[in-house]
Order: structure tokens, then sequence, then C-alpha cells
């Protein structure tokens, strides 16, 4: 191993912690002011920056757009009181909200959110060509899940750590919950990797690039059986989509928290920074989710124009495939926040119900669906 | 009697697809009603004060009645009665003096903690001089919890004068001074 891979995975690391930390607290911008919109209010716009503040326009737009809220908000967070109840179980109660925020950072590492940037030479050293994930995983689907499954404990943790009794139920519902939406997230890309037969994140982007997004006609409607196949692969996005929802606690799944029944939920009896990172867990799950919502369904890094369809060459194009990934990314976080104040929370056992009787049997269906029309189609 | 038949739903109903469509629709209407202005957006707080109707109960002041004396007598009732135990009060003593007639005794000390107080009222009802008053003050700011501890002196610049129809000693008082003046005129 050479120093130059260490630095620039190091380079990676902190550029994508960085944006996802930065990525989450205007996530929470927008959800406020989405909801304030929605709501027919105004949402945060008291915020001014010191010497921005006082450009004429600019400044007091950005103060009523709240885009300084979430500097304020962070140091708040901070400064806030860190209390810690009597009664709950100490050593939990310190490692909960750490288990709950690192599962959700570990799955940015495999995400693949640009092709490639071509640095050339720099000051004589050659930096050449780097891959824009920070690890290119073989098995990086499966590491994902892996990872995914793990986020549960942190919120179980909570809420047993918390020993009373509404963060005890929230954790409850969450173990039941998150186990039952697993099972149907992993059943929902299956079908997706039967069309790439690869578990690369980096190998699917590129069987899109080849092929055409898994949500707009991949395989081009050259066989009839290209049809079905995009049938299936838009039923796989719809479950994974909702698995999606269901694995971060976002309304209309979010029982864990359940502000109107629980209190806060898990989160309960916890303030200031801890209770921050439960947040910050939280919303870095939600941009993993979409990111990865982007990467097995709408193409990744990929634009659907000559030139920006295959792994970049020069830096600008790269640059501009990363930022293709942004936008889409975003785009998917627009509907996860609008769909909070849209839907009303389903019931326990409503919820159940949907994750076990109707979509996992849909999910295996479409499973064997897939099966045979790949086979159909490089039978014929 | 009316029997309201509750249908079955539909496949289509039960795929939540009509919901889906209708949460839709209702969201983006306000959503765009709101960005373009058309919806009148609720009132900005501390540039638009709140104004409370009458009778308001908002933070317990004390009062002066209409010859600016203090109505209080330090009777403790409040102090008793107060459910956070916001109120405390420090007597004069045994060689207290009022600063009024009709009245035995004044307080040496009263601080309301506002931190503590709900506003729930009952030293206003239990007080027999009418001596306190819930005023329509309810935004309580301060620096520091000592100074959020209000005083005789603040409670009772804060209170004002109790203009109340309601006079309770002043027939009492009318008597008082009609004995002073000797000997009493038939």
């Amino acid at each position: 191993m050479d120093w130059e891979l260490i630095v620039f995975n190091a380079v990676k690391v902190i550029v994508v912690f960085a944006v996802a930390l930065t990525g989450c607290a205007y996530a929470v911008l927008a959800e406020r002011k989405v909801s304030a919109l929605i709501q027919d209010r105004v949402g945060p716009n008291r915020v001014s920056f010191p010497l921005i503040g006082s450009i004429p326009i600019i400044g007091p737009f950005l103060t009523r757009l709240g885009v300084w809220q979430p500097l304020v908000d962070g140091v708040k967070a901070f400064l806030k009181e860190d209390y810690t109840p009597d009664h709950v179980r100490k050593v939990y109660y310190w490692l909960a909200p750490m288990i709950s925020m690192f599962p959700a950072v570990l799955i940015l590492a495999v995400i693949p959110f640009g092709s490639s940037l071509n640095f050339g030479s720099i000051g004589g050293y050659e930096f050449g060509v780097q891959k824009m994930v920070v690890a290119d995983l073989n098995v990086g689907i499966l590491f994902t899940f892996g990872i995914v499954s793990l986020s549960v404990y942190g919120i179980v943790l909570a809420g047993y750590a918390a020993n009373s009794k509404y963060p005890f139920l929230g954790g409850i519902r969450s173990s039941a919950q998150m186990i039952s939406y697993e099972i149907a997230m992993g059943m929902s890309v299956v079908p997706v990797f039967m069309m790439v037969g690869d578990l690369n994140l980096g190998e699917i982007i590129k069987f899109q690039a080849d092929n055409g997004w898994m949500v707009l006609l991949p395989g081009g409607g050259q066989h009839i059986a290209d049809f079905g196949l995009w049938a299936c692969m838009l039923v796989s996005f719809g479950i994974f989509t909702i698995a999606a929802f269901a694995e971060t606690n976002r309304l209309p799944f979010d029982l864990p928290e359940a502000e109107t029944e629980l209190v806060s939920g898990f989160n309960t009896e916890y303030s200031s920074m801890r209770f921050a990172i439960f947040f910050m867990g939280e919303y870095i799950a939600m941009i993993a989710g979409c990111a990865m919502i982007v990467v097995l369904f709408c193409g990744g890094w990929t634009l659907p124009f000559p030139g920006f369809d295959t792994r970049a060459q020069d830096l600008w194009t790269g640059l501009i495939q990363i930022l293709a990934f942004g936008v889409k990314t975003t785009f998917f976080l627009g509907v996860m926040i609008w769909v909070r104040w849209m839907l009303p929370r389903f019931r326990y056992d409503q919820l159940m119900d949907l994750g076990w009787r109707r979509i996992l049997p849909i999910a295996l269906a479409n499973i064997v669906i897939t099966a045979l029309l790949i086979f159909w189609k490089h039978a014929a | 009697m009316k029997v309201v038949e509750r249908k079955e739903l539909s496949l289509w109903e039960r795929s939540y697809a009509p919901a889906l469509i209708g949460g839709v629709k209702v969201t983006a209407k306000h959503f765009i009603k709101t960005i373009t202005g058309q919806t009148k957006v609720c009132q900005q707080y501390p540039e638009e004060p709140t104004i409370v109707p009458e009778n308001y109960r908002g933070a317990p002041y004390l009062v002066k009645d209409t010859d600016d004396n203090t109505k209080c007598v330090s009777c403790q009732l409040c102090e008793f009665v107060c459910p956070p135990k916001a109120i405390k009060i420090t007597p004069p003593g045994q060689d207290g003096q009022a600063d009024r007639a009709n009245a035995e005794k004044m307080p040496e000390e009263f601080d309301i903690n506002m931190l503590r107080c709900i506003f729930c009222g009952f030293c206003q009802e239990v007080c027999p001089e009418e001596a306190i008053f819930l005023k329509d003050d309810f935004s309580l700011t301060g620096g520091s919890r000592e100074e959020m501890i209000y005083d005789k002196e603040k409670l009772l610049s804060l209170g004002g004068t109790n203009h109340s129809p309601i006079k309770k000693w002043e027939q009492k008082q009318k008597e008082a001074k009609a004995q002073d003046v000797f000997p009493v005129e038939e």
C-alpha cells in the first residue's frame, strides 16, 4: 500500500463525511421549511449572518430562507445542558446514540457518488484517475444490508437504556418494524441483481449506463420480455422505496418515535448533543437510503446524454456526474420530506400487515417473475 | 333508526393509492398557495404583539388600591395555596405596620418565582383582600434565574392600581372615618 492511496482515501472519507453532515443539517432545514409551507406557516426566517446579512437584497432573502439556521441549531445543540436522568442505565445510555449514528455513516462508504475524477499530475506528483467511492466492495449491497440491520440496535438500546415506558415501547416497535421491512427490502433488490449479475454497486451503475436506468426501461425494448422486466423493476423500486421509509423511521412508518403516542419514543430521555446525534443518524440514514435508491434504480451518477453515461475521462465530466448524483439524491430526499407531511402514521397492526402480508409476497413473486422473464429473454 | 352502511373497501382503495393521490393534492395546494403568498400566514410574533382578551389570566402581580396603598395584608394564604410553591412571603413580624388604615400589617417581602409560577390563579382566587391579580403578561423573560424572582416593588409596579368597582373595605372605611369625628351627628 502506497501513501497516495492512504491520502486519497482519507480525503474521500473526510469529504464524504463533511458533505453528509452538511447535507443532513440542510435536510433538517428543508424539512422545516417544507413542513411550514405545507402547513401555511413561514418556517425558520430569523437567523442573519453578520456580514452577509447586511448585503442589501441577498442578505435578508437568505435570512428569510433560513439558510443560517443549521449553524445556530448546531451551536445550540452543543451548548444545551446534557442531562442524564437518574433512572437510566448509564453505559447503554451513552452507547445508544453512537450505535444509532454509526451504521448510517458506514453505509455511505460503499456508495459510488461519482464515476471518477482525473486529477492528472499536480505539482509534479502523478495523482491519476480516482474512483469516486470510498470502498469499492464487490459485495457492496450485502455489506449495506448487514450494516443497515445494525441500526436497529441503537434504537432498541436507547429504549432499553432509558428505563421508562415510552422509550421502551418505542424500542420494541422499532425492532419489530425494522426486522420485517428489512426482509422486504432485501427481497426487493434481488431482481436487480438477477438483471445485473453482480453485487458491486459500481457494476450496477455500469449496467444501467449501458442498458438504461432500472426505472426507465432497462434493455431498450428489443425483446417483449424487456417490458415485463421493466414492470418488475418498477415494483422493486416501489417496494425498496417503501422499505427505505420504514428503515429510516420516517413517516408514515415512524412508530418508534410516534410523538403523539409515545412522547418522543426511543429518544424521550435524551437531550442536547446526544439527541442531536440521534437526529443526525436519522437524517444521514435518509441520505444514504436515497443514495441507494439512486444507485440501484436511477442510474447513480449517469446522465442519459452521450459523454455523461460512461466513466468520466476528464475532471469536469467527473464533477458534473457527482453533481448529477447529488441532484438525484436531493430529489428523493425531497420526496421523503414531502411524504412526511402528507401521510398519517400507520397503526402498529397495519404496519405489520402491510409488511408481511402484502409487500413480502409481492417481492417474492417479483423475484420469480423476473427469473422467468430473464429465462425467456435468454432462451429466445 | 338509521343504520349507516359501512362499505367494504375496494381493492383500489385498499392499495392506499387514493390516499396517496389525495395527500399529494392537498399538500401541493397548500404548498403552492403559501409559497406564492396567497395564504395569509400566521402572526409574526415578536414584531406583531399578541393582544390578549380582557380578563386574560397571565402572570400574577400585586395591585394597589386607588389611594396608592398596598392591598396585601400578608395573610400568606396565597403562599399556602400556591401549587408549585412559587410565592414566598416574609411577614413583618410583631412590630409590623401597614401603610394604610384598616390593615394590621403588610408584607416585608413578597417574592414570586416566575420560573415556578404556572399561572393557575389560585392566589387570586384565595386572596381575601383582592390584592393579587392575574394580569395580561404571558411572556416573561430574564437573563438569569435570580432575575425571574419578582420582588414586592416589581410586582406592585407591574400590577398597577386596581380600579375594580368592588371595594371590599370601602363601607368599613367610611364607618371608621365617621367614627373619628366625635360626637356622631345623628
